[in-house]
């Protein structure tokens, strides 16, 4: 099979080349009979890289430990739903997961792009095939995950235990759809760029794209957080490691552009700008590969160092180039057809939000790369960790939550005084009600307050933009509340869903601002013996050790430490974590002993126990108990924000045909008025 | 059912009634071993390094508020605190920590530490750079960055506005006829359908 894999990656390779060539040459020469060659390829590539992941999981589920990679990250006796997931586990097999998904991607975006954008596609299948040819030459050249050992071992080394969980079987292929699902947006903003066809077109039919890239984008990370705190065992969900900071980059610089593009599609505004977010995206995507799989930045997350770096290093330049050459030449091209009216108004709100969103994004590339650039600068090797982050990035994350409550409030083109104040009363007086409650329960922790305050403000904002449109449903069609709630969203799913989004971003402030007061302490406890913690809510928590009990599961020795668990005195369960020795199916120890934390959770506050060890192979065991403050919320938030996301790509709900013609008409007059040509 | 010794022998009932026990009765949880008494495990190798028990004034707010502030050099990212508690198999920040509690016995205060930790290992020993020298344009960067481009925005945006105004009304903004009363009325129903 792995011959059948390896064929399988070549023919992909010279496939997506020859797509790529054909694609932009028959474009260029005039020869749109070629279009049909392009999308077949396409499909081709799909098809040949989809045989070489089926060559991959037959070698992973055979045990064909003679392939490096299956020798490497399975075992005989590694649970099923383990084995599947050991694709996307290392490095060359999560190359191949890219690649098989951005073909899926590129075929489908071939299949589903509407025919009023046919001109368009075959420069996005150029794109896409550029892109996939680059990922199948790192494979073929750099990584093969076809790889066969010299001797064959009877058991292979299993899976990193921190890789045993849940989350890590949903978390990365998670946030590689959205990494992946950003090469379409580009393709398209390429493409609009070299057809010169760069009216709303191209943004339409990326629209879908966007929204589904950071959707996944923002369940990956929020399912990578929650990963973190249930398996790394430090007791948070984000630390700013490198790898973290590259997934939360494209994040960032994504959703200034769903914010930046209602203004293109309702203004005509901020062309330019719009593409170079959409390029940008794409490139800190590649970045934070680079970063993940290069090691030039140390990371608990990366892959093992290897060579694949600078292939990634080489195609980030090269794009870079390349794109921002193409931005340059058809720069006259994209001069908005109005201009800003007023700074009081939503687009000026909007902007000012884009200009945080990418200010945060370069603040975390610069304090990621600022290590690597001081010590080219001084020679010295500093660290960056999270003190840095916190004191750079929180003010500017206030701020941004600030604008999340004033932009809704602030009307289009221009805003009155009288609309002003009518408008800012109520989320105003939420925020000060908010404060003065905080003040009056003794918190005065700045950040805190701060973030609670505003949060209060936001949710103000966002409760006054339902009640109004339910008012106004109830008065033009006489319905009952909860109806014209329902039908005020399904009317206009992209407003009221991104309302929603808001909610759950105000709610992961929240939930991070309560990490504030979070408890740790260390005890050593021996059986009968206790510790009490006093939680930031007032409850007592005695923790009284139980015991420590081993026993055997399918691939590891589990040594299991519970304690008994009390809140002011009354029984609330035992609390256990885990030590676990995975070994081979020869038991044989595969890893170092991993710890499984304990974790009681709660509305207010998490209960977090980490096993560390025990005293002279006694029952005597040392633990780290820790009150985490309001960390269900952070999933919570994750839930809502993913939802809102799902409510506003939802199909239907949009403006009518009817009112798109009309603006797209509306468009038309204003390039002619302004004695511009388009490339129809 | 019994034997010729006279030793009952169970019979089909009697696996039948165990059965029925099994699925009816709730399971009868096992003592819970230990209780009272310093056992011992039955593998100590698969439990990790062996610990000594921690000391009560390892606890204290000055020594984690300190390890909180120094890295741990194994290469994990964390810094002394987390990493001493999380990952058991570090054998740097144990070491790291015993330094600390070592200067701390000295007399030392948390910023002497701090100090003579950057002495002894260089400035990488701190989570974050002390924010002067060169050190400084990594703090104030991203802020001082923002900040001009917010100021140049509104600059331009403002240099537009009176240029566009300087030219005179927009040709393409047509003349309403209506009365302020009516273009209020209209704004607030505009307000309350805007999206």
């Amino acid at each position: 099979m792995t011959l059948l894999g390896q064929f399988a990656l070549w023919a992909a390779f010279l496939i997506a080349v020859w797509c790529a060539v054909i694609a932009f040459s028959g474009r260029w020469q005039g020869r749109p009979e070629l279009a049909a060659t392009v999308t077949r390829s396409v499909y081709a590539v799909f098809g040949c890289l989809v045989v070489a992941s089926l060559a991959l999981w037959k070698g992973l589920i055979t045990h064909d430990f003679n392939i490096e990679y299956v020798a490497a990250y399975t075992s005989r006796n590694l649970p099923p739903y383990y084995i599947v997931s050991a694709f996307w586990a290392g490095q060359k097999g999560s190359l191949l997961f890219w690649a098989v998904v951005l073909s899926l991607f590129a075929s489908l975006a071939q299949l589903l792009t509407p025919r009023r954008n046919a001109d368009l596609m075959p420069y996005v299948a150029g794109v896409t095939s550029a892109v996939a040819a680059f990922f199948v030459s790192v494979m073929l050249f750099g990584a093969s995950p076809f790889e066969r050992l010299g001797y064959t071992p009877a058991d292979g080394r299993g899976l990193n235990p921190q890789l045993q969980n849940v989350g890590m079987v949903i978390h990365p292929p998670m946030l590689y759809l959205g990494y992946i699902s950003i090469t379409i947006p580009f393709a398209f903003a390429i493409a609009a760029l070299l057809s010169r066809r760069l009216d709303t077109g191209w943004i339409h039919a990326i629209r879908k794209w966007t929204l589904v890239s950071w959707l996944f984008l923002s369940i990956g990370i929020t399912l990578g957080m929650w990963w973190a705190y249930v398996e790394l065992g430090w007791g948070g969900y984000w630390a700013w490691d490198p790898v973290e900071n590259a997934s939360f980059l494209p994040w960032l610089t994504m959703t200034a552009f769903l914010h930046s593009v209602m203004i293109q599609e309702k203004r005509g505004m901020l062309k330019r700008w719009n593409l170079g977010l959409i390029v940008g995206t794409f490139l800190l995507s590649i970045f934070g590969t680079f970063i993940t799989r290069s090691g030039v930045i140390a990371s608990v997350h990366s892959f093992t160092q290897s060579n694949v770096g600078y292939f990634f290093l080489a195609f980030l330049v090269v794009a870079a180039v390349l794109s921002f050459t193409l931005l340059y030449t058809r720069w006259p091209l994209l001069e908005a057809d109005v201009q800003l009216e007023s700074m009081l108004s939503r687009e000026a709100a909007f902007l000012f939000n884009n200009l945080l969103l990418v200010g945060i994004a370069f603040s975390v590339l610069w304090g990621t790369l600022f290590p690597i650039l001081s010590e080219a600068v001084r020679g010295s090797k500093i660290t960056v960790g999270p003190p840095f982050f916190n004191r750079v990035n929180v003010p500017l994350g206030l701020l941004l939550l600030a604008l999340t409550g004033i932009g809704p409030l602030i009307a289009w083109r221009k805003a009155s005084t009288a609309n002003l104040r009518r408008q800012f009363v109520t989320p105003v007086s939420a925020g000060a009600a908010t404060l003065v409650v905080l003040l009056a329960a003794g918190v005065r922790d700045l950040y805190p307050v701060m973030t609670f305050t505003l949060a209060g403000f936001v949710a103000g904002t966002v409760l006054q933009e339902f009640y109004r449109g339910i008012r106004a449903r109830r008065r033009m069609h006489g319905e009952s509340v909860p109806v014209a709630f329902l039908r005020l969203i399904e009317r206009n799913r992209r407003r009221y869903g991104g309302y929603i989004v808001h909610v759950g971003v105000l709610i992961y402030f929240v939930a991070f601002a309560g990490m504030a007061f979070k408890v740790e302490r260390e005890a050593t406890l021996k059986p009968g013996e206790s510790v009490e913690l006093r939680s930031p809510f007032g409850h007592t928590y005695t923790f009284t050790q139980v015991g420590i009990s081993q026993y055997e599961a399918l691939n590891r020795v589990v040594s299991a430490a519970t304690v008994q668990v009390t809140v002011d005195g009354k029984p609330a369960g035992l609390l256990t974590s885990e030590k676990r020795q995975h070994v081979d199916s020869f038991k044989r120890p595969t890893f170092e002993p991993s710890t499984e934390v304990g974790i009681r959770s709660g509305l207010r506050e998490d209960l977090y126990l980490v096993f560390a060890g025990a005293v002279g192979g006694t029952e005597e065991a040392v633990y780290r108990f820790n009150i985490n403050p309001l960390v269900w919320w952070v999933w919570f938030g994750g839930f809502v924000l993913a939802f809102g996301g799902i409510v506003t790509m939802w199909p239907g709900g949009g403006p009518t045909i009817a009112r798109t013609r009309q603006a797209q008409g509306g468009y038309g007059v204003a390039l002619v008025g302004a004695g511009k040509e388009t490339d129809r | 059912m019994t034997d010729q010794a006279g030793s009952r022998t169970p019979g089909r009932r009697d696996f039948l009634r165990a059965g029925l026990a099994l699925v009816i009765l709730p399971p009868v949880q096992d003592s819970l071993s230990g209780r009272g008494d310093l056992g011992t495990v039955r593998d100590p190798s698969a439990l990790g390094r062996p610990l000594a028990p921690t000391d009560p004034a390892e606890n204290a707010a000055e020594i984690q508020a300190i390890e909180l502030k120094l890295a741990c050099n194994c290469g994990c990212t964390l810094d002394v605190f987390t990493c001493r508690t999380t990952d058991f198999s570090c054998t740097y920040s144990p070491r790291l920590h015993r330094e600390v509690l070592a200067l701390r016995e000295q007399g030392l205060s948390a910023q002497q530490v701090l100090d003579a930790f950057v002495a002894k290992y260089g400035e990488k020993a701190l989570m974050a750079p002390k924010p002067r020298g060169f050190n400084l344009a990594g703090y104030l960067l991203p802020g001082v960055a923002i900040t001009t481009a917010g100021a140049a925005l509104t600059w331009l945006i403002s240099r537009r506005r009176a240029v566009a105004a300087a030219a005179g009304p927009s040709a393409a903004a047509p003349e309403v006829q209506a009365s302020d009363e009516e273009l209020a009325r209209l704004q607030r129903a505009l307000d309350e359908v805007d999206d």
